[in-house]
């Protein structure tokens, strides 16, 4: 049941259509079947590999370098607390402890409830606003244990659903081309020629 | 209390000249409209208005450093294709996850068709026919700025086929990551967007300009790096090198965390200001918290060995900076007070290096492992005066010959200039070691106070009684 349904087929299609090489697309593809499924299975790897023309071994040695990709479920929500320099400069080990304490699980565990996920992450980009954290993948900031307390409850009781979309779900927006605008993409051995404006004039 | 979030904040505007981040006093930022009633696409128009060969000689004299850490100029690197060899392609780095940096992102989010103009503009002049822009996998919110930018973009007919009617074409690709820092290294980033596992390859060739991409000739630029040009093309070379030094010219965006006044995101003065201003002014960080004393700072992101007080009056210059002993790197400085446990921070960074690691080079994957469980040793205080020895030692094997690290007067230390050699591919590696060495260099003491002399045993009576047993025997 974790083939790409065929809406997502569709997409994987065109995103595939935009790469020299179908191979390419293999890590947006395993984005997209994680946001269908919520990880990655077998069974999905098999599929991807028929998709971009490789195994599903190839696909595995792939999806299993990247931290994102699960490969048995997670909790609908996975709270990221980062513990890199900044951060823990600024509390984020206290922030971890207390959000074990609340949760009532280790980092990497989830709750029996199947709701959250709680993880050591590294460094998110946001160090000025240490201590940080993701659920999903979508932020909050200089998080005291106050705050955070008060995030698990309303993410418990579905008040935040429209900031924070299930795990798996990355951009809420895809890029979409359309082709009467698109050049499209040829694999490297059919183009042999300079670009058409590297013709020593202005191309306005 | 933490509020719903937006978009990237942490920065902080100043009467300074801004050439990166010049809407971000906008709410609206990242929409077409606002980018277009602020001189959006302007740059592409006046580049597109002269033949490609000489925006790239633009390029090559404005001195467009290199925002990813390197600092290589961008002309230059363009420069690096081999001739006539077709296609060439574009790739974005912005899989922004160095610690402490903290710029790519804002750009991205507040920011996104200055990008997208920056990636036409670099396509032009370098003649690259496609273009892939990476952006780091935990970004949800940049993904969905670009992806909408760029659907407005292509809409509008300044991305795709023949770019303002001209014979000017290039796709411009959204790519997204997975989760691994090591993909930010130029190669590792071309290996992921193949889809492989996002590992460094062999040096030689050192550049992917020369091979890169599916084997082609391949740019990859900061995302910062390519923010520039939009302003570059638009106020002409004389202008931006009118901002900053000769050697390092215009401005940097710079991200200083950890126990400063006001920690935050800063677009400064490339080549002149310093970090005595950058830590203490107060127009940027306004001192150290609590009026506290700086104990101290990494200038350049995790990967840089650290300084301290006695290196406040250097500049943000390449020039400077490497000989007194470390890097600038990519713009993020991270500043410890008097009250940090200095051994515990650098765990906190040769752990993510060693977790980071891709495990291709045997003295990083093992080292770096090794370097994390002796300094965790350490930290829990149950480590030995033997593993501070161990540290360096291992250190040595990822790193051989003298490791930079800064001048210290009271310590009676002199620079040890920057760069250092390597036994890996890439810099994870050396960056695992980077920490520990500044940290065991520049404050021993704090290692010694929580490490056990070690009890030897007194060799010659050991040898004593065995003589002893023997004999009965």
């Amino acid at each position: 049941m974790s083939r790409l349904n065929d809406a997502n087929i569709k997409l994987a299609r065109e995103i595939i259509a935009r790469y020299p090489r179908p191979k390419s697309a293999l890590i947006p593809l395993l984005h997209l079947s994680q946001e269908q499924n919520g990880y990655i299975t077998r069974e999905a790897m098999q599929h991807l590999g028929e998709l971009v023309g490789v195994t599903s071994a190839e696909v595995y040695g792939t999806a299993s370098f990247y931290e994102m990709f699960k490969f048995e479920p997670v909790g609908k929500y996975l709270i990221n607390i980062c513990g890199t320099m900044s951060c823990a400069l600024m509390g984020a080990h206290e922030l971890m402890h207390h959000a074990e304490k609340k949760l009532g699980i280790k980092a990497g565990g989830t709750t029996p409830d199947g709701v959250f996920t709680l993880a050591h992450a590294e460094c998110q980009a946001a160090c000025t606003e240490a201590p940080t954290l993701q659920v999903n993948y979508r932020y909050r900031l200089r998080v005291t244990p106050d705050d955070l307390d008060r995030l698990i409850d309303n993410l418990r009781d579905g008040k935040l659903n429209d900031e924070f979309p299930p795990h798996g779900v990355l951009s809420k927006v895809r890029q979409s081309i359309d082709a009467s605008r698109a050049v499209g993409a040829k694999a490297p051995e059919d183009v042999n020629e300079a670009p058409a404006w590297l013709d020593g004039k202005a191309a306005l | 209390m933490s509020k719903t979030y937006v978009h990237a904040p942490g920065f902080v505007a100043g009467d300074r000249p801004k050439i990166v981040t010049s809407r971000f006093e906008f709410a609206d930022s990242f929409t077409l409209e606002r980018y277009l009633a602020t001189d959006g696409y302007k740059g592409l128009r006046a580049a597109l208005s002269r033949p490609a060969n000489e925006i790239h000689e633009d390029v090559k004299s404005a001195t467009v450093l290199g925002r990813g850490g390197a600092g290589f100029p961008a002309g230059t690197k363009w420069g690096l294709t081999p001739q006539q060899v077709w296609p060439r392609y574009l790739v974005v780095n912005g899989d922004e996850s160095e610690p402490g940096t903290y710029k790519d992102r804002l750009l991205m989010e507040r920011d996104p068709h200055q990008l997208i103009e920056g990636c036409l503009i670099a396509c032009y002049a370098a003649g690259l026919s496609q273009c892939f822009l990476y952006i780091r996998g935990e970004m949800a919110l940049a993904q969905e700025r670009v992806a909408t930018a760029l659907n407005e973009a292509y809409a509008a007919g300044y991305v795709g086929k023949n770019i303002l009617g001209s014979k000017f074409s290039v796709d411009i690709i959204l790519h997204w990551g997975a989760g691994a820092y090591v993909v930010g290294e130029e190669t590792a980033l071309i290996e992921s967007l193949e889809g492989n596992r996002g590992m460094p390859r062999l040096k030689p060739p050192f550049f992917p300009a020369a091979n890169g991409l599916y084997g082609q000739p391949t740019i990859v630029n900061n995302v910062e790096t390519l923010a520039n040009l939009p302003w570059l093309l638009t106020h002409g070379v004389a202008a931006y090198t009118a901002i900053g030094t000769k050697t390092s010219p215009g401005t940097r965006m710079v991200a200083v965390s950890g126990h400063v006044k006001r920690p935050g995101v800063y677009e400064i003065i490339n080549g002149t200001t310093t970090f005595r201003d950058l830590l203490y002014g107060e127009e940027f960080c306004g001192g150290i918290r609590n009026g506290n004393a700086l104990k101290a700072f990494v200038p350049g992101g995790g990967s840089a060995p650290w300084f301290t007080p006695d290196q406040l009056d250097l500049p943000f210059e390449a020039s400077q900076v490497g000989p007194a002993g470390s890097m600038l790197g990519s713009g993020a400085v991270m500043v410890m007070d008097e009250t940090t446990d200095i051994p515990a921070a650098a765990l906190t960074l040769t752990h993510f290096y060693a977790h980071e690691s891709c495990g291709k080079c045997t003295p990083c994957r093992e080292g770096g492992t090794w370097l994390e469980r002796i300094l965790r040793r350490v930290v829990n205080g149950e480590g030995t005066d033997a593993d501070l020895q161990q540290l360096l030692e291992v250190g040595a094997m990822i790193c051989p010959g003298a490791f930079p690290h800064a001048a210290n007067e009271k310590l009676g230390l002199s620079a040890v200039p920057f760069p250092y050699k390597m036994t890996t591919i890439c810099f994870v590696g050396p960056s695992a070691y980077a920490p520990v060495h500044s940290a065991l260099t520049l404050f021993r003491s704090e290692f010694e106070a929580r490490v056990k002399k070690r009890v030897t045993i007194p060799v010659t009576v050991v040898a004593n009684e065995t003589a002893n047993v023997g004999a009965s025997a």
